[in-house]
């Protein structure tokens, strides 16, 4: 294993310490316990929006802490969600009095925990509501497993949500926006090399020369299938073709198509991947009239991609265009 | 007697034998799940410990000792481990504000927990998880009080029964968790959670012989 690494067990909190140190215009740190908000504190007024999980997704979260997206974000350890006791006051220092909405990608550990730290904020008299995301199409049958995984289509659920805040919706708004995105995205992914967690020192998985993983999460946990490795349209298609069949795309709906780099694959290859995708859905009829295409919720140095297809509407089409001021996402 | 010093004792029985199966967890959970379950288990039992060298005086009911480990676990262990044994421990605490435990109690602690693990977790028995071990011990708790035997006695059945129900997650495919994913190839490896439960227990009732 070969990192920029100093002690693995200080790799989380020197990283914030840089990020925050880059972007103070934007962001505060907050160490013991660790969360990062919006620099100057809660807008007055204004529904407060927090999300979290496991490091090793940069630039998710803290790299979306800004106008127009998060007030706080919660930074638990690499691959791990973070605790209550760190999530708590993160969600208190984003409430203006106007309620707090949580982000919580569905992974059994962040679920457990947010849902501890919002009982606790709740009983000191703040409003906070919960909206899971559960985009992962790689998880069949969610009556047989923790469900679907919350992976790349978080963005699109923070930066939707975080406008209909920012616009001064009520706490009951943003989280119907947010259910609606989070309702109407769907992702699938796959690893070409899988990644290695600074203080573990082995790849969380195997994969062989001419191999990938077909549906990988974002912690290189296994997907639906191994495959031999294949040209790239080919991949595109089996990652876009259940996107697109779960959201029951028709023609003449028009769509967000977010290409997702997951840390190791270089910008030229997503742009091939997005190429690909966008020429599948318009053949389908469907018109893709936004797109995101970059390294956003990634898996520390894993090779691959994932595909998300937002189906949008007048309104999350306007929430998605006003601006946004963070540190991964500005327009 | 089980009261406040058993307590203790079975507190730091528990982080012992966690420092101990720490690679055997991790094992376990690398099969099945993400592979911290151990050193995050490990991590929190240390700081239980740690915690309750710099108590003083001593706590006054069982109760607080649990609430103790229950508030310690949930900020140290992250994961999903970290809520489930701390809202178990939580609950557990609820059923105990007594200085000591008579049969009646020891059910009402494993109940709890059992409670506590259900209502966070969501799962039910038959699912690979700690509830297989839990459930065990709570039914094997309330029989042994119903057939009226004593504090010591309900423990030491209650344990029994929880190694047992953490064995009978070997065969058991995974529905919850992140070990579900895997679907039918979670199957052959015991549920780590299940383990820890059993490891847990196991020490309640070893705690209660060294106070002799």
């Amino acid at each position: 294993m070969k990192k920029l690494l100093n002690d693995p067990q200080n790799a989380v909190t020197e990283s914030l310490e840089g990020f925050t140190a880059v972007h103070a215009d934007l962001v505060e740190l907050s160490l013991d316990p660790t969360y990062v908000t919006r620099a100057g504190g809660p807008v007055p007024n204004k529904v407060g929006l927090v999300s979290g999980g496991g490091s090793g997704h940069e630039p998710l979260h803290a790299g979306f802490v800004g106008d127009g997206m998060l007030d706080a974000a919660v930074p638990g350890e690499m691959f791990t969600s973070p605790t209550p006791d760190q999530i708590q006051p993160a969600l208190e220092a984003a409430d203006s009095g106007a309620g707090v909405l949580a982000i919580v990608k569905n992974y059994t550990g962040d679920v457990l925990n947010f849902e501890m730290a919002v009982e606790l904020a709740g009983d000191d008299d703040h409003r906070v509501t919960t909206v899971l995301v559960n985009d992962d199409v790689a998880v069949e049958d969610s009556l047989y497993t923790a469900g679907r995984r919350g992976v790349a289509g978080t963005v699109a659920v923070e930066k939707i949500a975080g406008a209909a805040a920012a616009r001064g919706d009520d706490l009951e708004t943003v989280t119907a926006v947010a259910q609606r995105v989070a309702d109407n995205v769907r992702t699938m992914g796959v690893a070409l090399a899988p990644c290695t967690v600074p203080h573990v020192g082995r790849p969380g998985f195997e994969l062989g020369d001419d191999e990938i993983e077909i549906g990988i999460g974002i912690h290189g946990e296994p997907g639906r299938r191994r495959a031999p490795v294949a040209t790239a349209d080919e991949i595109t298609d089996q990652l876009l073709d259940p996107v697109v069949e779960d959201l029951g795309l028709t023609d003449g709906e028009s769509v967000l198509l977010f290409v997702n780099g997951m840390g190791g694959t270089p910008l030229s290859e997503l742009y091939v991947v997005y190429r690909r995708a966008r020429s599948r859905l318009e053949g389908l009829g469907v018109s893709v009239s936004r797109s995101l295409v970059g390294n956003y919720v990634t898996s520390l140095e894993m090779q691959g991609a994932s595909v998300s297809v937002l189906r949008l509407d007048d309104e999350t089409t306007q929430l998605w265009d006003a601006p946004v001021r963070t540190a991964a996402l500005h327009w | 007697m089980l009261d406040v010093s058993w307590a203790v004792r079975w507190v730091r029985l528990t982080a012992e034998a966690v420092g101990l199966a720490k690679a055997e967890l991790t094992e376990l959970d690398r099969r099945i799940g993400d592979g911290d379950h151990g050193e995050n288990l490990d991590r929190g039992y240390r700081a239980v410990v740690e915690r309750l060298d710099a108590l003083d005086p001593e706590p006054e009911n069982v109760g607080d000792v649990l609430k103790l480990i229950a508030t310690t676990l949930m900020s140290k262990v992250g994961g999903a481990s970290g809520p489930l044994y701390g809202t178990a421990y939580l609950r557990a605490a609820k059923a105990t504000a007594v200085p000591s435990l008579d049969a009646s109690a020891v059910v009402a602690l494993v109940e709890g927990a059992l409670d506590g693990v259900t209502a966070r977790g969501k799962a039910v028995p038959g699912e690979k998880t700690m509830v297989d071990a839990w459930q065990a011990a709570a039914d094997a708790a309330a029989a042994a009080a119903h057939e009226g035997a004593s504090a010591e006695e309900v423990l030491r059945r209650a344990s029994t029964a929880a190694t047992a129900g953490a064995a009978s997650t070997t065969s058991m495919v995974a529905t919850k968790g992140r070990a579900s994913y895997l679907g039918d190839r979670s199957a052959g490896s015991a549920d780590p959670g299940a383990t820890s439960t059993a490891l847990i227990l196991d020490a309640a009732v070893r705690a209660v012989g060294e106070g002799r």
